[in-house]
């Protein structure tokens, strides 16, 4: 074989392999849509509330991996816009009478308006320092709920209590059920934006900050301007999540947002896959199950527990369920 | 001296860079005619790496003007250097090491196209022409680069030479004008320095492109410059065609030190 054709047929092995995957990756997130939309029939009241909190948490994860992953900024605060998110819910929703739906668009705003100011000043910081600026953010937050001059509106220590909504038009669902897909519906719809976004010119933009900002800012990238938007949209996702807490927990309370819920969503982030968006799922289902699975095993030693699964999930898939499932498809793809 | 050119393309004019107490440049001035190769040369610390920033606009000189197209370059901020029609290269690769071969060139392609966030999350109509834009000159450069065997891998772990014409696509992809290159031939191979002359020629014969190249392969700059530049401890010591160049005993001194 010439140097030539055989470059043909490597071409043609790549494709034809990529052809595959790409397949094997539209049946598997069929598969997966499927056995969300089907499950609440078949589980309890709590389990599909528990269903329900994974794919919020997985909301708010996917809102992190838009900065952290794509855009390699470093975020130890993103449960502050959660907080911020399940506030204005609450708040709309008790204070003012607003309809839950419309929570969600306001929470956005809100927290995309925050987001974006927050990362203004961060601009100047990298790695650890905007870890720490972060940190600082997730442990003000708490505090800055309970000062007594906001308490008219957020209920200081105490936090505010909503109700939960009815499903609409007297469709045949419980309460716990129209809230999961309402969550679903949302989730999916987020979902298709980040990945719009992450496959197209702005997308391509933040990846490229992410890699080398200095390249970036010669192919006529604004750094600073795509970095704070990126500050922006990720607070965006995370807020819609923490409203959607709000509206399914029916509960706020400045204690239920402290800087352990900023680790988790990290947690979630790298368990799921950093720069993998399906993988907020398994990130968020991580966030839920886990810590129940190990009060299960030892009532005691619940912390260790968890501690000891999330240290085996870091051995056995060091980059994640995304690193797994891409090395996995690659295995059986390739022959 | 060359007499100043009419309407050049480039004009840089009695630039200054200091830092701290030492003059990294010290008054350069010359002016590049559209259509041009010029080769920037100098023993190393000759400032040629800085003047190169500063035409990037990584860094603002101290004093002096440089105007492209006759406005100044310098109210620009660096990623608006781009769409003025200035295109670069680097001297240690700088690729976008976690995408694919396709997605470095489509953000050379970023100051050629326009879009925002908001727009493309919702994928609304006007992105799918963007993307089709942007795409259609991603694949007409992968031909004329000769990259299409790598256009999907991933550019980590990819041959040196590859990625050097990888850089070379993504600068071409902002459709520039001026392309400066910053010492394309670093760790090529003999063969490869040779095709990569016909390749820097052909650019500029068959993309209208004038080129800015620094290069410290000397049989290269010499090769395909119609002029030539020597810098020495921020000073520019001699300019013209590479035969008057390579004549001139001041340029010899500084290469070669006194004794020759």
């Amino acid at each position: 074989m010439t140097v030539q054709q055989e470059e043909v047929s490597a071409v043609e092995a790549r494709q034809e392999q990529q052809a595959r995957s790409v397949s094997a990756a539209t049946i598997s997130s069929l598969v997966v849509l499927a056995a969300l939309v089907l499950c609440p029939f078949f589980i309890s009241g709590f389990q599909t509330f528990q269903l329900n909190l994974m794919l919020i948490y997985a909301i708010a994860i996917m809102g992190l991996n838009l900065l952290t992953g794509f855009n390699g900024q470093f975020s130890l605060g993103h449960g502050a816009f959660y907080a911020i998110g399940a506030y204005t819910a609450a708040i709309l929703i008790d204070t003012f009478g607003v309809s839950y739906v419309w929570t969600l668009p306001a929470a956005g705003v809100i927290c995309f308006v925050s987001g974006f100011l927050f990362g203004l000043p961060a601009l100047r910081l990298e790695g650890v320092y905007l870890a720490l600026a972060t940190f600082a953010l997730a442990v003000a937050t708490p505090q800055m709920l309970k000062l007594s001059i906001l308490e008219h509106w957020t209920g200081g220590v105490q936090g505010i209590v909503i109700r939960k909504p009815k499903a609409p038009f007297d469709l045949p669902l419980s309460q716990d059920q129209w809230l999961y897909f309402f969550t679903l519906f949302v989730g999916l719809l987020l979902y298709w934006a980040a990945r719009n976004m992450v496959k197209s010119r702005s997308g391509r933009a933040i990846m490229a900050i992410r890699d080398n900002p200095l390249a970036a800012r010669s192919m006529g990238v604004n750094v600073a301007l795509y970095k704070s938007l990126t500050f922006g949209v990720s607070a965006l996702f995370t807020g819609i999540a923490g409203a959607l807490g709000a509206i399914v927990i029916q509960f706020v309370a400045p204690d239920s947002f402290t800087f352990v819920l900023s680790v988790a969503l990290l947690v979630g982030l790298v368990v799921g896959g950093v720069g993998w968006l399906p993988g907020a799922i398994v990130g968020g289902a991580f966030i839920v199950f886990v810590p129940n699975i190990a009060e299960e095993i030892s009532k005691g030693l619940s912390g260790a527990m968890y501690g000891l699964m999330l240290i085996l999930l870091i051995y056995v898939m060091p980059t994640g369920a995304g690193g797994l499932i891409r090395t996995v498809t690659d295995r059986l793809t390739r022959r | 001296m060359s007499a100043a050119a009419p309407d050049p393309l480039l004009s840089v004019r009695d630039i200054a860079v200091q830092f701290g107490g030492i003059k990294a440049l010290d008054g350069i001035s010359f002016d590049m005619k559209q259509g041009q190769i010029l080769g920037l040369i100098g023993p190393n610390g000759a400032g040629k790496t800085t003047l190169f920033n500063c035409l990037s606009r990584l860094y603002t000189p101290s004093s002096g003007d440089i105007l492209f197209k006759g406005s100044t370059l310098l109210d620009r901020p660096a990623h608006r250097i781009a769409e003025a029609g200035i295109g670069r290269t680097f001297q240690n690769l700088a690729t976008f090491k976690n995408l694919t071969v396709r997605d470095n060139i489509r953000i050379g392609a970023h100051s050629a196209s326009s879009s925002d966030m908001a727009s493309d999350a919702l994928r609304l109509p006007w992105v799918g022409r963007n993307e089709a834009r942007i795409d259609e000159i991603v694949d007409e450069l992968i031909d004329y680069l000769e990259i299409g065997a790598v256009a999907d891998m991933p550019v980590a772990g990819l041959p040196f030479g590859t990625l050097k014409r990888v850089e070379l696509a993504r600068a071409l992809a902002s459709q520039p004008t001026l392309l400066l290159l910053d010492e394309p031939a670093g760790g090529l191979n003999h063969d490869e320095i040779t095709e990569l002359g016909e390749r820097i020629k052909k650019i500029r014969d068959e993309r209208n492109v004038t080129v800015l190249l620094v290069e410290h392969h000397m049989n290269l700059v010499m090769a395909i410059s119609d002029v030539v530049v020597v810098l020495n401890f921020g000073r520019k010591i001699s300019e013209g065609t590479p035969e008057a160049v390579q004549a001139d005993p001041e340029v010899i001194r500084a290469y070669l030190g006194d004794a020759a």
